[in-house]
């Protein structure tokens, strides 16, 4: 008998890079927005949208802050798209200790694109007037659970690469950190 | 806690090298509000009439407007105020673009530089670190190749520049400085920045702007934000396409020049080409426009889309908005293919859109006419373009003739006389104007070019519109939703005024009615430049979404200074005032407030008179066009008329309150 489906709420900015007119609104009401009290001050610096903008060589490509890195990536990307190359890491999202972006100017502490939670849609897209930012919203069935293989697979990996008894080790020490 | 505004200017003396961080009296910017009008004070008190423009005693003040870096959409004018070497009167010119918000962010209001620096330098602002660094290996770079040169240095590709090119660092009397996507192109600024030897201003904030009250503030911009979307999906009717909308005249969208290219003068402000455009024309301009256009680009936090990011053939990119797309046109008999390329030259060199091409029509002309030779101009091409680039270069470089020229046209005529005078025809204090040619006087405009003293008419008109409407019913659908207006008066006015008959120009609007229009208009113009607004939204277009009714309430929840209509209304007089008072201790009087003589073919010497006083009167100025010690006063400007008197450019008034009843006691400088 099949259970009833789940859903769950997936929530798009969909991004134009070739409507942005490059001119920060996003970053500045993002940053009002998130500023304690609510508007009292604003500072793009701490948005967690930021227009990667090079108008001579027409570059302009809204990021949004994602997940906190601790560590860079070995390699970085670099995208040509229609003869323009973009700066490396150009479309990433992550605050990592590679680049300045997405985190806070004085504390130094991650920033995270929250969708404005609890506004009708995020401000940055109110704000976008010329539609380089629109927001979407759309109902998506949830996976039941995790496939159990999933898992099997990639531990199976791991016992092949170091023997399961080194596995079992790790595994025992992360739960006791975790405890700790 | 100051709102909006930072509290602190930084103070840089070129000549020691030594720079200070300065807080400022927050009493003036309930008085001056910020940008102009606190420049003007400024300038009044540290840059007497004695002071040249290239003295190292002048001031130059990057100012960035008290709400610039608040949310307030389309806020971000910087404010240049020094003394140009065109006119010798105060002079201020603004620029969109993303300074003034970055200076606010790293933590200033405006950056006051005096002195002159031995060797060329630039300035680079880091918040807290502020430094003057040497800029030799950028001598002669272009203003864009400038700002590139110097990101890629400081490794700092967010920090914004302003610098000027060739034309700034060889003085030339009508350069710019730039800022990528937009310049401060009037009264010839950029000389006086190169005669400090000042390269470039480079900023970077990564601090917060406070907002007194923002929950208030906030709903505000909303509304704002609201009326924008509204307008731009209601255009006015009945008017040109680049009055009907929001927005600098968006020149790099509209391709229909019709209207420009038929109504303004072609050459050196002489002809009037009345059936230029057809179809053929059209269809070539707008291929040119479309295939060098790579993006409709804005400002900082506006949704407006004025300005351009042009890559004409075989050449660097560059931004441009507005009117320069047809102004080397225009002056060269050319077409766009050749403006657009050109105007990448002269946006490197950094000179005024305006000016330039005039300055150079005007040489062609002399030549023609026999008063310069063609020894004047050794090795210059036959082709009509050849020659302007050839022009363009020499100005800049200040070499042969392009010395004089480079004083702009109406030093160059004196300089060279043989009735060259005759030919710099299109000035207003000295300085070249719109290349329009019209036939009937209109007494707004007459007024606007008169008196004004920003000395470009697209930095004083707006607010009423430019013509009356051919039908009263097309009025009265025009005042329904006028809600801008002062007082109900104004739609009445607009009403009543007919394209014939009693009610037309040049008789009506009447004196009185100009004067209440002229000085609405005026305004706006300079609440906007205290404030760094963008007149795109606010004094240029017709309805826009900033006007008196709305600014006070900006005011007192952005920068927590109590504002009503009444309270703005004083402080814009007081500083308009002041910089009047700047201007008239520099010798400005009525003398000097006269349209071209052939502006309009139709003159009307007894009207304009009483058009002038009208005017004067209504603003509390004596009929030279000087303010009165009353007027002085009213305004808490004791410390102006102490020093009109010491001076004896006023004699006591017998009607001047007593100086101990005067307001604003113990504001003297």
């Amino acid at each position: 008998m099949p259970e009833e489906k789940k859903t769950k709420t997936v929530k798009t900015i969909k991004v134009d890079v070739d409507k942005c007119n490059g001119c920060r609104a996003c970053e500045m009401i993002c940053s009002a927005y998130h500023a304690a009290p609510k508007y009292s001050g604003n500072n793009p610096e701490r948005s967690r949208v930021r227009v990667i903008r090079e108008p001579l060589r027409d570059v302009y490509v809204p990021v949004y802050a994602g997940e906190y890195t601790p560590a860079e990536c070995l390699g970085r990307d670099k995208y040509i798209i229609d003869g323009k190359e973009y700066d490396e890491c150009a479309f990433c999202r992550a605050s990592c200790p590679s680049r300045d972006l997405f985190k806070e100017p004085d504390s130094g502490l991650p920033l995270k694109c929250d969708m404005c939670e609890g506004e009708d849609e995020p401000l940055c897209v109110k704000w976008c007037i010329v539609d380089a930012l629109t927001y979407e919203e759309r109902e998506e069935e949830a996976e039941e659970d995790e496939k159990p293989e999933d898992i099997d697979v990639g531990i199976e990996a791991l016992a092949d690469k170091y023997g399961m008894d080194k596995i079992m080790d790790a595994v025992a020490r992360m739960s006791q950190q975790k405890k700790d | 806690m100051r709102y909006a505004e930072t509290g602190y200017n930084l103070e840089v003396d070129l000549s020691r090298g030594n720079i200070e961080r300065v807080e400022t009296d927050p009493r003036d910017t309930e008085l001056y509000l910020g940008g102009l009008g606190t420049s003007a004070k400024i300038i009044w008190e540290r840059v007497p009439p004695e002071v040249e423009p290239f003295s190292p005693d002048n001031l130059l003040i990057f100012a960035a407007g008290l709400l610039c870096g608040t949310p307030a959409t389309g806020c971000n004018r910087t404010i240049v105020t020094t003394i140009s070497p065109q006119t010798e009167l105060m002079a201020f010119s603004m620029m969109g673009g993303f300074l003034a918000p970055e200076l606010k962010y790293a933590g200033y209001d405006k950056v006051i530089f005096r002195g002159k620096s031995p060797d060329l330098v630039y300035l680079w602002i880091h918040n807290d670190k502020v430094e003057l660094r040497d800029a030799t290996h950028l001598r002669g770079k272009g203003a864009i190749e400038t700002a590139a040169l110097i990101q890629q240095e400081l490794k700092e590709p967010k920090a914004q520049v302003a610098a000027i090119g060739a034309a700034g660092e060889n003085r030339v009397f009508f350069a710019s400085i730039e800022q990528g996507r937009s310049s401060a192109s009037r009264g010839g600024i950029g000389a006086v920045m190169g005669d400090k030897n000042l390269k470039a201003i480079v900023v970077r904030g990564t601090k917060d702007v406070s907002i007194a009250k923002p929950m208030e503030f906030m709903e505000l911009c909303n509304e704002v934000l609201e009326y924008i979307k509204y307008r731009n999906d209601h255009p006015i009717p009945g008017v040109m396409p680049i009055l009907a909308g929001l927005g600098s005249p968006q020149e790099m969208k509209v391709h229909d020049e019709k209207w420009h290219t038929e109504n303004f003068s072609w050459g050196n402000s002489r002809t009037r080409r009345k059936d230029f455009w057809n179809e053929d024309i059209a269809r070539e301009w707008t291929e040119t426009m479309e295939s060098m256009r790579t993006r409709l680009i804005s400002c900082y936090n506006c949704p407006m889309t004025c300005g351009a990011t042009i890559s004409p053939p075989g050449m660097p990119t560059y931004m441009m908005k507005c009117f320069s797309k047809l102004t080397y046109t225009m002056a060269a008999m050319s077409d766009l293919e050749f403006g657009l390329g050109i105007a990448q030259s002269a946006t490197e060199y950094g000179v005024d859109g305006f000016s330039a091409p005039q300055v150079m029509a005007f040489a062609l002309e002399l030549l023609e006419n026999g008063i310069l030779t063609d020894e004047d101009f050794p090795g210059m091409p036959e082709d009509n373009e050849g020659r302007f680039y050839w022009l363009l270069e020499h100005i800049v470089h200040r070499e042969g003739i392009g010395d004089i020229l480079a004083n702009g046209t109406y030093w160059a005529a004196k300089q060279i006389g043989k009735g060259a005078e005759e030919y710099a025809h299109n000035n207003i204090k000295k300085h070249e104007q719109l290349p329009l040619k019209l036939s009937m006087l209109n007494p707004i405009y007459f007024i606007m070019y008169a008196t004004g003293e920003k000395i470009n008419i697209t930095q004083i008109e707006g607010q009423f519109p430019q013509a009356p409407f051919p039908k009263r019913e097309h009025r009265e659908a025009f005042v329904k939703d006028w809600f801008q207006v002062p007082d109900e008066k104004f739609k009445q006015y607009f009403l009543d005024w007919e394209p014939r008959g009693d009610n037309s120009i040049p008789y009506y609007p009447t004196p009185p009615m100009v004067a209440d229009i002229v000085d609405w208009q005026e305004r706006m113009h300079y609440i906007d430049d205290a404030l760094g607004m963008c007149a795109g939204l606010s004094s240029f277009p017709l309805k826009p979404p900033y006007h008196l009714h709305n600014y006070p309430k900006f005011i007192s929840a952005g920068a927590g200074v109590d504002m009503d209509e009444e309270k703005l209304t004083q402080a814009i007089r007081r500083y308009r005032t002041l910089v009047r008072a700047n201007n008239t201790r520099r010798g400005m009087s009525r003398k000097d407030e006269k349209p071209p003589k052939d502006h309009w073919k139709k003159r009307f010497p007894e009207l304009e008179k009483e058009l002038l006083d009208t005017y004067y009167a209504f603003k509390g100025w004596n009929e030279d066009g000087i303010p009165t010690e009353t007027t002085l006063r009213e305004f808490g400007l004791d410390y102006v008329a102490d020093d009109f008197l010491a001076r004896g450019i006023l004699t006591k008034d017998a009607d001047a309150p007593p100086k101990d009843d005067a307001p604003e006691k113990g504001k003297e400088a």
